[in-house]
C-alpha cells in the first residue's frame, strides 16, 4: 500500500446488493408460472411462442446497440421481460413470426429510439401488443385452439351477459392469450414479487379496486359477485395489473402518483371494457395511461420532511 | 414495546461486530503530530506559537478567530517544527501546525474548577469556548455556538446523539459503555443551561446494553429519559433524531433550535464533562480502525494529530490489500487516497475496505424502480434531482427542494443502477450553499 494513491470518490462507499438485472430475474422468475401454465395448457406451440419472441426481443436489442456504437445491454435481462411479457399476449394459434416481428418493433421502434431503457413512455411489450392488434386484427384475435374455436370468456360475456364456468376462468383452462388465462399462476408470480419487494400493491390495488368499482356502478348489475369475479379474472387484468401496470419505467415513481395512476388505469379499463367495441381494454388502457404518467408526477412530487415550518 | 424511528431511510450491513466489544485502548501519538487550523466549521483558527516553539500537552497553539470558531491544544509535548499546508481528510490543503512529539508528554497545568452545580451559564458557556468543543458527530460545529441560541428559556429538549447508525462505527458505543458516567454528567452540565428543558437519550436498539447503563443512571432524576430508536441510517441524523424522539419536524431553513432541540453527540459530551469539570481542552477523541483488510480492529483513544498511518500499524497493520479507505462511516466519510492524514476532532473511523464498490457497481441507465424516493429521509425525489443536477438545471433542482438533502447517501445506497445519486446532488447543492454565502 505505502505509496501507491488509492481511488477516491464520493460517499457512500457502500452498496445494497440488488443491481438492476436482479431485479429483471426476478420479474422472469415471477412470470415463469403464468408462462409453465400457458405450456402446459396450450402445448408446445406455446413454448415455440415464447421462445421466439424472447430471441428476437435479446437480438435486436444486441443488434441495434451494436451497430449504433452504443454500450451492450443485453446483460440487464430487461429484453428477456420484454420478450416474455409479449409472449404471453399472444394468441397460441396466431402465426410464429409475428412474436419476433413484434419484439423487434417493442425493442427498436418503443424503447431504443427513445433513449433505451428507462427513457420509453410506454410498456414496450403493450406498445408492441397493441401494434399487433391493429396490424393484424385476425391474427391477434384467432384464439382457437386444440383444433377447436372458442371465443375467450370475456368475449362471451360481452355478447350474451353469460359468465360461464368462473372456476375455469380462474385456473385457466379457458382460451385467451397464452399467459394470462391462469389467475392462480399469474397470482402466484405476483405474490413471488410483493414478497421480494420488487412491486407493492398501490399500482395494482389502486387498480383493481377502481375497476371493480368502476363495473358496479356502470356494469349495469350492481353489486353481482359472479360478473364482478369473471370481469376480474377475465381478460389481460390480472397479468396487466400485476405485470405491466407495475413496470418501473413507464409508472409514476411518486407513492402518491402510483395511487392516481392505479385508479385511472381502473376507469379507462372499464369504460374500454363496457362501452368499447372489444371485450378487452387492459393493454389500451396500460398504455394510454402511461402518456399521463409525467403529468401526474408534476402534480404529486412528494412534499419534503419539515415543510411545514418553512422559514423565509 | 414502542420504537422511536422516522420514514425513510435504510438498512446497511453494519460491521460493527468486529469492533463492538473491544475496549478502548490508548494509541501512541507517533512521531509528527499535524494540527490543520480548519477543523470546524466557522473562521480558520490563528497560531498562536511560532517555528521552533516548545509546546506542552494542552497547551493553546491556535486562538478561535471570532465567535463560530474553535481553539486548538496541542496533544504531545514538544517542538513546532513548521506551519504549513497539508492535506486533510477532505483532500483540501489546509494550514496546518507541524510538532515534533519528544515522548515527553509533559501537561500543562490545567485550571482548577469550582464544583460544577456552582457554575453559571456564562462560565459553563465561557469553558466549553475555552476547550475548543465541536460537534464530535461528523459536522464539527463550534459546541459554544449551538448551546448559545437566542431564546435559552425556549429550548425543550436536549438530546444526546447516542444512535451511532453509521455502519462499522463503535467509538461513540465504546465510549457509552466505558464511561457512561461523564456523558450522563455532560448532559447534566448543559441542562444547566437550560432551566426548561429534559434531557433525551436517543439510543438505536442494537445498543441496548448501553441503554441499560444510562438507564440505570439517570433512573433517580425526572428531568433525563433514555429512548430507544429503531437501528437504521440515518437515525442519527440531526432532523431525523428529533422527530423520532419528539415528532417535531425541521428544514433546511431552520435549526434544532427553532424547534426547541440541541442535539449533541456522546464524545461531545464526554469533552463537555471533561472541559468544565476538570479543566482539560479537546485533546483526546474515540476512533474506530476497522474493516476487513485491518488485522487486528480496535478502538483507539487517540491524541488528536496523530497521523491514520501510526493508528494503522497499531492496529497490525493490514490483513489484506486495502482497496478502499475512508475516514469516517462508509455512508458519509471521506474516501482517503493514502494514510498521511491527521485524525481531526470530528474524525470518528478509519474504515479500510478490500473492495470498492463505488467502482464494482458502475452506473448504468435509472429504471425508475423509486427506490431512491423510498429511502430518502427528506422525502425528496433523488433520482430526478441527481438528472436535474447532471443537467446543471440550478432552477429545477431549487423547485424540486434539492437544498433540503442532508447528503446521507441512502439514496446511492439503494440505486439498483449503481448510480452516484448523493454525489450529483451534493455536487450542486454545495454550489449553490458556495454562492449564497458570498
Amino acid at each position: 500500500m505505502s505509496e501507491v494513491m488509492l481511488n477516491v470518490s464520493a460517499s457512500p462507499h457502500v452498496r445494497a446488493k440488488v443491481r438492476t438485472c436482479h431485479i429483471m430475474q426476478m420479474v422472469i422468475v415471477a412470470l415463469l408460472p403464468a408462462a409453465g401454465y400457458g405450456i402446459f395448457h396450450f402445448g408446445y406451440r406455446a413454448a415455440l411462442h415464447i421462445l421466439l419472441t424472447v430471441a428476437a426481443a435479446v437480438i435486436a436489442e444486441y443488434l441495434f446497440e451494436y451497430f449504433m456504437h452504443r454500450p451492450i445491454t443485453t446483460g440487464d435481462c430487461s429484453a428477456v421481460v420484454t420478450g416474455l411479457l409479449l409472449a404471453l399476449n399472444l394468441p397460441v394459434a396466431a402465426p410464429l413470426w409475428i412474436g419476433p416481428l413484434g419484439s423487434v418493433f417493442a425493442i427498436i421502434v418503443v424503447k431504443q429510439l427513445f433513449g433505451g431503457l428507462g427513457q420509453n413512455f410506454m410498456n414496450p411489450a403493450l406498445g408492441a401488443r397493441c401494434f399487433l392488434l391493429l396490424s393484424f386484427a385476425g391474427h391477434m384475435t384467432n384464439f382457437t385452439y386444440d383444433t377447436y374455436s372458442a371465443a375467450t370468456p370475456l368475449a362471451t360475456l360481452k355478447e350474451t351477459g353469460e359468465v360461464l364456468d368462473l372456476q375455469a376462468m380462474i385456473t385457466g383452462n379457458v382460451a385467451g392469450t397464452i399467459g394470462e388465462t391462469s389467475v392462480i399462476a399469474i397470482l402466484i408470480g405476483a405474490v413471488f414479487l410483493i414478497l421480494m419487494g420488487v412491486i407493492d400493491f398501490r399500482i395494482p390495488g389502486s387498480y383493481l379496486l377502481s375497476f371493480a368499482a368502476f363495473i358496479c356502478v356502470f356494469g349495469g348489475r350492481g353489486f353481482d359477485v359472479t360478473y364482478l369475479s369473471a370481469q376480474l379474472a377475465g381478460g389481460g387484468l390480472m397479468l396487466g395489473a400485476w405485470f405491466m401496470a407495475t413496470d418501473y419505467v413507464t409508472a409514476p415513481i411518486t407513492k402518491g402518483g402510483q395511487y392516481i395512476y392505479g385508479v385511472l388505469l381502473g376507469i379507462l379499463t372499464g369504460l374500454f371494457r363496457l362501452f368499447g367495441p372489444s371485450a378487452e381494454g387492459v393493454s389500451y388502457a396500460i398504455i394510454l395511461g402511461n402518456l399521463f404518467v409525467p403529468l401526474i408526477e408534476k402534480i404529486t412530487v412528494p412534499r419534503p420532511f419539515g415543510w411545514e415550518g418553512k422559514r423565509k | 414495546m414502542k420504537l422511536f424511528s422516522f420514514r425513510g431511510g435504510i438498512h446497511p450491513y453494519d460491521g460493527k461486530a468486529m469492533s463492538k466489544d473491544l475496549p478502548i485502548a490508548e494509541a501512541k501519538a507517533g512521531k509528527e503530530l499535524v494540527y490543520p487550523l480548519q477543523q470546524h466549521i466557522g473562521a480558520m483558527a490563528k497560531p498562536v506559537v511560532s517555528k521552533g516553539d516548545r509546546v506542552l500537552v494542552g497547551q493553546k497553539i491556535a486562538e478561535a478567530q471570532g465567535f463560530v470558531s474553535a481553539s486548538i491544544y496541542a496533544t504531545v509535548s514538544g517542538n513546532v517544527r513548521i506551519i504549513e499546508p497539508r492535506r486533510t481528510v477532505s483532500g483540501s490543503m489546509v494550514d496546518s501546525i507541524v510538532i515534533v512529539n519528544d515522548e515527553q508528554y509533559e501537561e500543562v497545568e490545567y485550571p482548577k474548577r469550582k464544583p460544577w452545580e456552582e457554575l453559571n451559564a456564562e462560565e459553563i458557556l465561557e469553558y466549553i469556548r475555552e476547550a475548543g468543543i465541536v460537534g464530535m458527530g461528523g459536522a464539527a460545529f463550534p459546541t459554544h455556538v449551538k448551546l448559545s441560541p437566542k431564546d435559552p428559556q425556549a429550548i425543550q429538549y436536549v438530546i444526546a446523539n447516542c444512535s451511532e447508525c453509521e455502519p462499522y462505527l463503535t467509538s461513540d458505543y465504546r465510549r457509552l459503555m466505558e464511561e457512561p458516567e461523564r456523558i450522563v454528567l455532560g448532559l447534566k452540565i448543559v441542562l444547566k443551561l437550560f432551566p426548561n428543558a429534559t434531557g433525551l437519550f436517543g439510543v438505536e436498539d442494537n445498543k441496548m446494553d448501553a441503554a441499560v447503563k444510562l438507564r440505570a443512571l439517570t433512573q433517580d432524576d425526572p428531568r433525563f429519559k433514555v429512548c430507544i430508536c429503531k437501528s437504521k441510517y440515518p437515525q442519527g441524523a440531526e432532523r431525523q433524531l428529533i422527530k423520532a424522539l419528539t415528532g417535531r419536524e425541521l428544514n433546511s431553513t431552520k435549526l434544532p433550535a427553532d424547534v426547541g432541540c440541541i442535539v449533541l453527540n456522546v464524545d461531545t459530551l464526554y469533552s463537555i464533562t471533561r472541559a468544565v469539570c476538570e479543566g482539560r481542552p479537546l485533546l483526546h477523541r474515540i476512533v474506530t480502525v476497522t474493516g476487513d483488510a485491518i488485522e487486528k480492529p480496535q478502538n483507539f483513544a487517540v491524541r488528536i494529530g496523530t497521523s491514520y498511518e501510526e493508528l494503522v500499524e497499531q492496529a497490525g497493520g493490514f490483513a489484506k490489500e486495502p482497496v478502499r479507505i475512508v475516514s469516517g462511516g462508509p455512508m458519509m466519510g471521506n474516501a482517503l487516497p493514502d494514510l498521511k492524514v491527521p485524525v481531526m476532532k470530528a474524525s470518528s473511523a478509519l474504515l479500510c475496505m478490500t473492495r470498492d464498490e463505488t467502482e464494482q457497481y458502475s452506473p448504468t441507465a435509472c429504471i425508475r424502480c423509486g427506490r431512491c424516493l423510498d429511502a430518502c429521509p427528506e422525502h425528496l425525489m433523488p433520482t430526478n434531482l441527481a438528472e436535474l443536477a447532471l443537467r446543471w438545471d440550478r432552477e429545477g433542482f431549487l423547485k424540486l427542494n434539492g437544498m433540503e438533502c442532508i447528503e446521507c447517501g441512502s439514496c446511492s445506497y439503494v440505486c439498483p443502477a449503481g448510480r452516484r445519486l448523493a454525489h450529483a446532488i451534493k455536487a450542486v447543492r454545495r454550489t449553490i450553499i458556495e454562492e449564497r454565502r458570498r
